[in-house]
């Protein structure tokens, strides 16, 4: 099969790399060759983080490039709209609705841009916008935001529920297996 | 049992079952997980050390002892190391020795791009360069039979998207290696003039011998396709070819990346029509081409600035890369930013108050150059802000000294900031130094350090006490502040800058994400009393926004540290004990 691709998009410390670890997880699980790719350090201190994911039958580079991904799935407004470039013609972006200002527009240098949703969809994209912070925190912590929108993420997927519940129990600490269960099964049924 | 493994995680199991014995490393992005995966081996003895030249003198130690040994840095700790790395070149190994190094094309978290390649050759060590976590295992494992082969450190050169990318592995069992007894060795061993001679041809032999290796090993591989185009490529370079070309181009896929093989390279021009070299940073494989007298292409097609992608190779090659689309609006930068709650932000807050002119160093604090605190005027490598503050007083004299500082974090000061310091108490500045001590190393993800008493499995160790150190360095005032207390800090500052005599000011208190740290309940806005001034901002704190004219809160991360409180002059931000 043709290199999939996913990128994971977000803020420094809103927990994309737990995310990129539960798809690597199931997707070695399902015998896919699989690359995933992030980035440490000076970055994660609350700047914008993205890591990306490919599997297929054999995959070379660790990195999405411009116009190649088929998946964006980002924990936050202005990120997938950073990152829309990425995104493949009929690709599909995943975000929740969190908006997180970053210090130029906190500091007045710069203006978050309003209806970003709209915006996005105006340019062909596929755009699935919802609340997964509330999701997280109905499921019992805010934390859980990461699965939260990996329920709503798999329901794209044609992996069973079950390979995804899988994969989280084999990346998710027992003490908050079911906070995740949870989080996951509401990103999944909303 | 085939698992997915991050490159670093991949290179130290590689290491492991190679039997490797003693490591001795400095955090660095992106290098520092192969040192922190063995360190969970516990047949393997693994430290931080105070600096890479330190860690490589341990591990060159223990090759020298009978032990397999690694010393792991970024692309800058080198420079650091260089100083052993020239002459272990010339001595050889005992036991296997391998140095990891990792570069960083793009600049994610580092001053400069420099390439790693260059030691290789003027060191005249070979070095692997593996192109995904795969290789990482085994170029590391390998690594030790060639160091041993050959009588010779071996250099494996990493690189972000390397280090930091995982991919499939498959993992065997340990091999341990029993400890041979001692052998003096003086002229091997003992580089003075006379012996140093003997050991210089041998050292060049040695390149001859690895260059006919290089020919035929198992590092190098050619694999034929279409003919019109042949690409040499190593490390990810190689990936990204065959991202965008598979089958229907040839490659020479290079895994020693030195000395690099002549004859191989050669009989693949002669197979191809056109010969280009891909390659991040500079073109070493194209000048080498060059001089076995090949028409190639390299540089003139790929820039020798920042990471390449798939888009890169296509575009320099003809291939139409891909496009996306973006919407109108301007999508204003997320630069990274100080945590809320961190304690270097009062103490930058209080310098850029004070208008001081600060030499910064290498850290987490380097991130006080940013607005709105922009409390920076230099920032160099580990340890610049402490010797460049002294030269920049004896420059300028008194004009500087009262109001100049340098900044430097707890880890860089024991990395090299000390020696600076020494300078200073020897030769006479009346500089002020402020040591940030977070009580870890933070950037590079919370390591221990010599200050902090834990050692790197996380068990009592020895504790350097930073103000003895100084006194006994001859500084006879060095004070300690809270940095979360404002006034403190900008008495400590101005008293400091005004005495004739040189002085450090130890601004101590523990990273805001250490999970020892217990913080208080978030502060909350008084929106009666909020005159939406915006004074609590200038401390550039991610948990403070104006909204709808006041001051707002964010209570997922706030910890309530309560400089902002220090800043409003109505009250108006309000905590709980």
């Amino acid at each position: 099969m043709e290199t999939k691709n996913i990128m994971i998009v977000g803020v420094g410390g809103q927990g994309s790399l737990l995310a990129s670890k539960l798809l690597g997880r199931l997707l070695v699980n399902e015998g896919y060759d699989v690359k995933v790719s992030e980035v440490h350090g000076m970055s994660q201190r609350g700047g914008s983080v993205v890591t990306y994911v490919r599997y297929g039958d054999k995959v070379c580079s660790p990195v999405v490039d411009e116009g190649e991904a088929d998946f964006i799935i980002s924990f936050e407004l202005l990120e997938a709209a950073r990152w829309l470039p990425f995104l493949k013609k009929d690709g599909r972006i995943i975000t929740s609705t969190q908006q997180v200002d970053p210090m130029p527009v906190i500091t007045g240098a710069a203006v978050y841009p309003e209806d970003l949703v709209n915006k996005m969809q105006a340019t062909g994209a596929n755009v699935d916008a919802f609340d997964a912070l509330s999701l997280a925190q109905e499921a019992g912590s805010s934390k859980a935001v990461n699965i939260a929108l990996m329920g709503r993420v798999s329901k794209y997927f044609d992996f069973s529920e079950e390979t995804w519940l899988k994969a989280i129990e084999e990346c998710v600490p027992p003490k908050f297996l079911e906070l995740n269960k949870k989080a996951f099964a509401l990103g999944r049924s909303k | 049992m085939k698992k997915l493994m991050l490159g670093n995680e991949a290179a130290a199991r590689g290491l492991y079952e190679a039997g490797c014995g003693v490591v001795s490393s400095y955090p660095g992005t992106p290098s520092t997980e192969v040192t922190e995966c063995l360190s969970k081996y516990d047949e393997v003895y693994s430290e931080w050390a105070p600096n890479e030249k330190v860690a490589m003198e341990v591990a060159f130690g223990a090759s020298f002892a009978g032990k397999r040994s690694f010393c792991g840095m970024k692309h800058v700790g080198m420079n650091v190391a260089a100083d052993p790395l020239f002459t272990i070149s010339y001595t050889g190994v005992n036991a296997g020795m391998v140095i990891g190094v990792a570069d960083d094309p793009g600049m994610h978290s580092s001053q400069n791009e420099q390439d790693s390649r260059h030691y290789a050759i003027a060191a005249k060590l070979p070095m692997l360069e593996p192109a995904d976590s795969s290789e990482c295992l085994n170029f590391a494992k390998q690594a030790y039979d060639l160091s041993e082969k050959f009588d010779t450190p071996v250099i494996l050169r990493l690189c972000t998207r390397i280090s930091h990318s995982q991919s499939i592995i498959e993992t065997s069992d340990r091999v341990e290696h029993p400890l041979p007894p001692y052998e003096k060795k003086a002229s091997k061993y003992i580089m003075m003039p006379g012996y140093a001679k003997l050991r210089h041809p041998i050292v060049e032999q040695r390149t001859k011998d690895l260059i006919a290796f290089a020919e035929d090993c198992p590092f190098n591989r050619v694999e034929m396709g279409g003919t019109e185009l042949g690409i040499i490529a190593s490390g990810t370079a190689y990936q990204y070819a065959r991202e965008v070309f598979g089958d229907s181009v040839s490659y020479l896929k290079l895994g020693l990346v030195n000395p690099l093989p002549e004859e191989l390279i050669k009989s693949f021009a002669a197979k191809v029509d056109r010969l280009v070299v891909i390659e991040e940073l500079d073109p070493i494989i194209e000048d080498h081409c060059r001089k076995l007298g090949l028409k190639v292409e390299g540089k003139n097609l790929f820039s020798c600035i920042g990471e390449f992608s798939q888009n890169t190779v296509a575009a320099a090659l003809g291939r139409e890369p891909g496009k996306g689309v973006k919407i109108e609006d301007a999508i204003p930068p997320r630069p990274p930013v100080m945590c809320a709650g961190c304690p270097h932000r009062g103490l930058f807050y209080t310098l850029k108050k004070n208008k001081v002119i600060v030499l910064g160093d290498i850290g987490c604090y380097t991130l006080g150059a940013v607005a709105p605190l922009a409390a920076m005027d230099s920032t160099i490598c580990m340890g610049a802000s402490v010797s460049g503050l002294h030269g920049f007083n004896k420059a300028r004299g008194e004009d500087s000294e009262g109001r100049t500082v340098a900044v430097i974090g707890d880890s860089t000061f024991m990395h090299s900031g000390v020696t600076g310091l020494i300078d200073i108490a020897y030769n006479e500045s009346n500089s002020t130094v402020i040591i940030l001590d977070n009580s870890i190393t933070g950037m590079t993800g919370h390591q221990q350090n010599p200050t902090t008493g834990y050692n790197i499995k996380g068990d009592p160790a020895g504790k350097i006490d930073l103000e003895a150190l100084c006194r006994s360095i001859g500084i006879n005032r060095v004070r300690v502040v809270d940095p979360y207390n404002l006034a403190e800090c900008d008495k400590a500052i101005k008293e400091e800058l005004a005495v004739k005599e040189p002085s450090v000011i130890i601004s101590r208190r523990p990273c805001a994400l250490l999970k020892y740290v217990k913080h208080k309940p978030p502060l909350t806005v008084n929106a009666e009393k909020c005159r939406g001034c915006k004074s609590c901002m200038r401390i550039g704190c991610p948990a403070i926004s104006i909204v709808d004219g006041i001051a707002k809160i964010d209570n997922t991360l706030c910890v309530g540290c309560g400089v902002c409180q220090q800043l409003c002059a109505f009250g108006a931000l309000e905590g709980k004990e």
